[in-house]
């Protein structure tokens, strides 16, 4: 433990951060113009060449904006609340991998914070813990649009959880490893997305309940809830709310790649370390651009039908696909024939296809009592 | 082994002020924000003692799950702040005694069992890593299968209750 560790430790966690806060400016231009393209508009386009200095307009403008309490707000919490939405988002990227390692003075620096042995449930913790800010905010605010926003955002989150929990669980059964790092070697050969796209897919449906996106941005509701939990906030305190939300969707997409789209890995990485942390960054800005297009395609999904979505649809799916995947590779393993293994993507879509089949009948018969 | 040992000074003072805070916070929803707090920092006691999963575990299950639970039902209740009266004189005294005990107690097993903690070997390299999960998962589905069943069985019996309870009745 010399202080070059230390050195090395606090410049990876700086430079991550530093990587997180740009990310998260640029991430609400890039939002901002891909949904204009969608829509027939421009978009953001007067300040700099292309409208690229516009976060850093927008940041100004926050900086300088007046900040409220409201008179019966109860303060601490009100102050802290922001905060602690904001920290789980930066410190949850802190055992994804963004390469493989360079030699630099004759120390071999490893292009990630912190290797674990938990990391996936690392995961899981930091991601639970998130949902306190969004509910304190809520309650503290004493307004009952954003108690409301702050009840529905927990609730969500919590329902959500054990469906993203499970796809988690898949991952570590095809890697037969729980730490980040393995997760990614294990997909040199194949990307996990292959082997279980049902499970990729339950994790991306999860994952945007998580973090409060279009179709599941049920606690910021405008029509029905004003602005939701962050309904009191302005400045830099709704800013930091704004910031966690757009963290998370960059934090996410990189789990999602690290998870099941084979991480930093791609052709002649193994030789060229700089290679990875550009696949990565590839791969995180690909997925991002599905979580625009989501918002931009799909409505508002309604209150009730999102909770049953994810209490009858998504969890007894996902539980179905971590059956299928352990049975898949068990018998893979104790009867030595691969053909078992190659069936856990057939058998899991098939699984999947029965669960729309299902909602589809069941949408008609609903349908039909109305009629 | 010194910074364990302030490591754990600092936490064991954070730990026992949370508690007590509490304890005596008037208002509920600080209570619950004290506890979670509290169970953070056991969770990081277990990092120090070598054991990142149950860590994980108790942050993911105590404070990410069932705290939130509390906060949700204090919240929506409205019962957020206490009246400043006591409903139950007879609870104070009660309790103080009781914690007499408990320290009396632990007082003297600490002084009388002093010699064989001391020889606790501190943990082994080898339980912090994959193999230690990997153990602990055969031993529960063999050596422990019985309870690991039962308990499964009293879960699923809660949450079926919890479902039949919110169902309305048809008439």
């Amino acid at each position: 433990m010399d202080w070059t560790f230390w050195l090395e430790w606090v410049l990876k966690g700086f430079v991550l951060c530093l990587v997180l806060l740009t990310g998260f400016a640029y991430l609400t231009y890039y939002e901002r113009r891909a949904l204009a393209r969608m829509q027939n508009r421009i978009g953001p386009n007067r300040a700099g060449p292309q409208g690229l200095l516009q976060p850093i307009a927008d940041a100004v403008k926050l900086f300088f904006k007046e900040e409220l309490t409201p008179a019966r707000a109860y303060k601490i919490v009100f102050f802290l609340a922001p905060i602690v939405t904001v920290v789980p988002s930066l410190i949850i990227a802190a055992v994804i991998p963004w390469g493989t390692s360079f030699q630099l003075f004759g120390r071999t620096i490893t292009l990630y914070v912190a290797d674990i042995n938990v990391g996936v449930l690392y995961l899981m913790s930091i991601a639970s813990i998130a949902v306190y800010g969004i509910v304190l905010a809520g309650w503290s605010s004493n307004n009952k649009y954003a108690m409301l926003g702050g009840m529905r955002s927990s609730a969500q989150m919590i329902s959500y959880e054990l469906a993203l929990g499970l796809s988690f669980v898949t991952a570590i059964l095809l890697a037969n490893s729980m730490r980040m790092i393995d997760i990614v070697n294990a997909q040199s050969s194949w990307w996990f997305v292959v082997i279980q796209p049902v499970g990729a897919l339950i994790f991306w449906i999860a994952t945007l309940a998580e973090v409060n996106r279009a179709p599941f941005d049920m606690p910021e509701a405008e029509q029905e809830l004003t602005a939701g939990y962050h309904a009191e906030y302005s400045g830099m305190k709704f800013a930091l709310f704004f910031m966690a939300e757009y963290q998370k969707m960059i934090v996410i997409c990189a789990i999602l790649a690290t998870l099941f789209f084979g991480g930093y890995l791609g052709p002649f990485v193994d030789k060229f370390w700089f290679l990875g942390p550009v696949y990565m960054f590839a791969k995180v800005f690909i997925l991002l651009f599905f979580m625009i297009w989501v918002r931009a395609t799909w409505p508002r999904i309604r209150y009730d039908r999102l909770m049953s979505f994810g209490w009858k649809v998504l969890v007894p799916l996902a539980l179905a696909v971590v059956f299928i995947t352990a049975t898949g590779i068990l018998l893979a393993q104790e009867l030595n024939n691969q053909l078992y293994f190659w069936a856990i993507p057939f058998v899991s879509i098939v699984a999947a296809g029965i669960a729309v089949m299902m909602i589809y009948r069941e949408l008609r018969r609903k349908a039909y009592e109305r009629a | 082994m010194t910074v364990d040992l302030i490591l754990f000074l600092i936490l064991a003072l954070v730990s026992v002020s949370t508690a007590l805070g509490m304890l005596l916070s008037r208002n509920t929803v600080y209570s619950a924000l004290f506890l979670v707090l509290n169970f953070v920092t056991v969770a990081v006691f277990y990092l120090l003692l070598g054991a990142p999963f149950i860590a994980m575990a108790q942050v993911t299950v105590y404070a990410g799950a069932i705290m939130v639970l509390f906060l949700f039902v204090i919240m929506l209740l409205g019962t957020e702040v206490l009246p400043a009266s006591n409903i139950l004189p007879w609870q104070k005294p009660l309790a103080g005694g009781l914690a007499a005990v408990l320290a009396v107690e632990a007082i003297y097993l600490l002084l009388v069992r002093a010699r064989s903690v001391a020889q606790v070997t501190s943990p082994d390299v080898a339980i912090n890593s994959m193999d230690n999960l990997r153990e602990m998962g055969k031993v529960l589905f063999s050596t422990y299968l019985l309870p690991f069943e039962v308990t499964s069985i009293l879960l699923l019996v809660a949450m079926v209750g919890a479902i039949v309870l919110t169902k309305k009745e048809k008439a």
